[in-house]
């Protein structure tokens, strides 16, 4: 292919769509390239999406994009090995005319995403893996390298929109090496059920949607969530771990996502179900001071490459959209006013997103991830206490409340001490304020 | 509890390329410890110690997450790549 584009975008995830589908819609040529037999072969999600990220590239998506259920309910756990201590969200007024999260399939959206990339005019080429980026003599990218033949293309701007695992831009030296403590991995199974089973359990009608977040026991130690997802007919079930936490705990993914299946608030739910597909993928949870420099001469990262993840409202998707989409705007302006593609230029691209919320949320947990790895008691600790103090006030047994009030304090402050205590829940303001 | 990780992967789609495996330690590498972590970390169960003390792979079931290369990536004790284009798993759901 000798043929030269305005645009290649590396990747058919949300964030390299959401580029090339805004390149496409401003008339510029756009070459798209992903390794999978199709989008979304590859690529993993809870899967939460978010509308409103949607919804700025294609206002009517609810009319045609495969969407499980919205969600109306939000159930927190904090689980020991016998209990959970839970709080419920649960508003009729998410059952709104244009509902604002919804459950969906990764695979299936993917297709659908990209099916309205082709449509908008991009040329979308699959089974190909870039393997490297071309550059000319002054280190500007110039182009990409493919593992088919004589698969060199050139295009005036690359856009690197190639997941988690950013062999791309790691080779050619945009990301750093990676550090354990900066990636999550998720691990997560499709259990199928009939769609009023579901809707019985969860205590849902048609179309309406629960999800659980679990912190606890249940992830052994390590910082991470366990999670339930409720789709049409099926529930997607997983956890996700620091990856450094794996290496330090020896416990496999797997054996973790079999014991949180057995655990007693888990099972019930999934009684009887199918299981059709087991699936594993990273998250990248460095957060703001783990992100690379995300554009330069030739080229720029969007979505999970770049590291645009909040990891404490598990969002990834609407940022991989966003920056995309900002991405692909800035190209398509430069265009329009006949300037190139310099390091100078594309930093409106930087600039815009600094007043987006995207970097505005990153910034604002920037100290989280740090603390988090320092102080694992938020998730081991605590939800254990939590759960015996429960037990304890609930239990009718002879014991006056005071001595129970007396004993409950005690068992906090011998786990962590008074100074323990106030400390954490200073972590815990200055983290999320 | 332990679980066998092969029943679960028996459910996912695979187009493998016999032949192509695109992880590999590379040549004259010991069982490093990053090496000998990512035996457990492996959400596919991929990795294994060979009689003479090696790490080695059997790449079938690789969900190409990626977790053995950010393991191994300080002291690049893998030649970590993707599968040819079109290879490797194809999930149905994700
Ligand atoms: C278990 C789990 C649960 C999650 N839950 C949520 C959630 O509920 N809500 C949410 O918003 N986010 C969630 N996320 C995060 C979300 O999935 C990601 O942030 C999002 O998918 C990032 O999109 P992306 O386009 O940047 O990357 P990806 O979706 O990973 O897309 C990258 C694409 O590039 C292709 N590719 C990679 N390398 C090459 C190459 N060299 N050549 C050609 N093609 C290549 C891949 O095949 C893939 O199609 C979750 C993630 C996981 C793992
Ligand atoms: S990429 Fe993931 S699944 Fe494949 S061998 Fe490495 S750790 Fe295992």
């Amino acid at each position: 292919m000798a043929e030269h584009f305005d645009a290649i975008v590396v990747g058919a995830g949300p964030a390299g769509s959401a580029a090339a589908y805004t390149m496409a819609k401003a008339g510029l040529s756009v070459l798209q390239l992903e390794r999978g037999e199709y989008p979304g072969a590859k690529n993993v999600q809870g899967a939460i999406l978010y509308a409103d990220a949607v919804a700025d590239l294609i206002p009517d998506f609810r009319e045609e994009a495969p969407l499980e259920r919205h969600i109306i309910e939000q159930r927190m756990w904090m689980l020991d090995d016998r209990s959970h201590i839970a709080s419920h969200f649960r508003s009729e007024n998410f059952n709104e005319e244009e509902p604002n999260r919804y459950t969906i399939i990764r695979t299936q959206f993917d297709k659908w995403f990209s099916s309205k990339v082709r449509e908008a005019g991009a040329l979308l080429i699959c089974e190909t893996t870039v393997t490297d980026l071309m550059k000319d003599e002054k280190g500007r990218v110039v182009g990409v390298r493919t593992d088919r033949e004589g698969g060199e293309i050139t295009a005036d701007v690359v856009i690197l929109a190639e997941g988690v695992n950013a062999l791309v831009a790691s080779k050619a030296g945009f990301a750093p090496t990676p550090n354990p403590e900066n990636f999550a991995l998720g691990v997560k199974e499709m259990h199928f059920l009939p769609q009023d089973v579901i809707e019985q359990r969860f205590n849902i009608g048609e179309d309406e949607g629960v999800v659980i977040e679990a912190i606890g026991t249940v992830t052994q130690g390590m910082l991470g969530t366990g999670f339930i997802y409720t789709n049409k007919e099926s529930l997607a079930v997983g956890l996700g771990c620091m990856v450094s936490d794996f290496a330090h705990s020896g416990i496999t993914p797997y054996d973790l996502l079999e014991n949180f299946k057995q655990h007693p608030s888990v099972k019930p739910l999934l009684a009887g179900s199918e299981v059709k597909e087991y699936s594993a993928h990273m998250i990248p949870e460095g957060g703001y001071k783990a992100m690379p420099k995300v554009f330069g001469d030739g080229w720029m990262i969007a979505g999970d490459t770049g590291q645009f993840v909040n990891s404490l409202h598990r969002e990834g998707s609407n940022m991989a959209l966003t920056t995309g989409k900002v991405a692909g705007e800035t190209v398509a302006a430069l265009k329009r006013e006949g300037k190139p593609m310099t390091e100078a230029n594309l930093a409106r691209y930087r600039q815009t997103l600094n007043d987006s919320y995207v970097i505005k949320d990153l910034k604002k947990y920037r100290e989280l991830p740090g603390i988090l790895h320092r102080n694992k008691q938020f998730v081991t600790t605590y939800p254990q206490l939590m759960s015996k103090a429960m037990e304890s006030w609930f239990r009718v047994d002879g014991i006056d409340k005071r001595t129970k009030e007396k004993s409950i304090l005690k068992s906090f402050l011998s786990a962590r001490s008074f100074t323990g205590l106030i400390g954490d829940a200073i972590k815990v303001a200055r983290a999320i304020r | 509890m332990s679980v066998k990780v092969e029943e679960k992967l028996f459910q996912n789609r695979y187009l493998v390329d016999e032949g192509h495996p695109h992880v590999c330690v590379p040549e004259g590498k010991g069982a490093t410890p990053a090496l000998k972590a990512i035996i457990s970390c492996c959400p596919a169960g991929c990795w294994g110690l060979t009689e003479d003390g090696k790490v080695e792979p059997t790449l079938d079931g690789c969900l190409e997450c990626g977790t053995c290369r950010i393991l191994t990536a300080k002291d690049g004790d893998l030649n970590w790549n993707y599968p040819r284009g079109g290879f490797g798993i194809a999930y149905k759901f994700g």
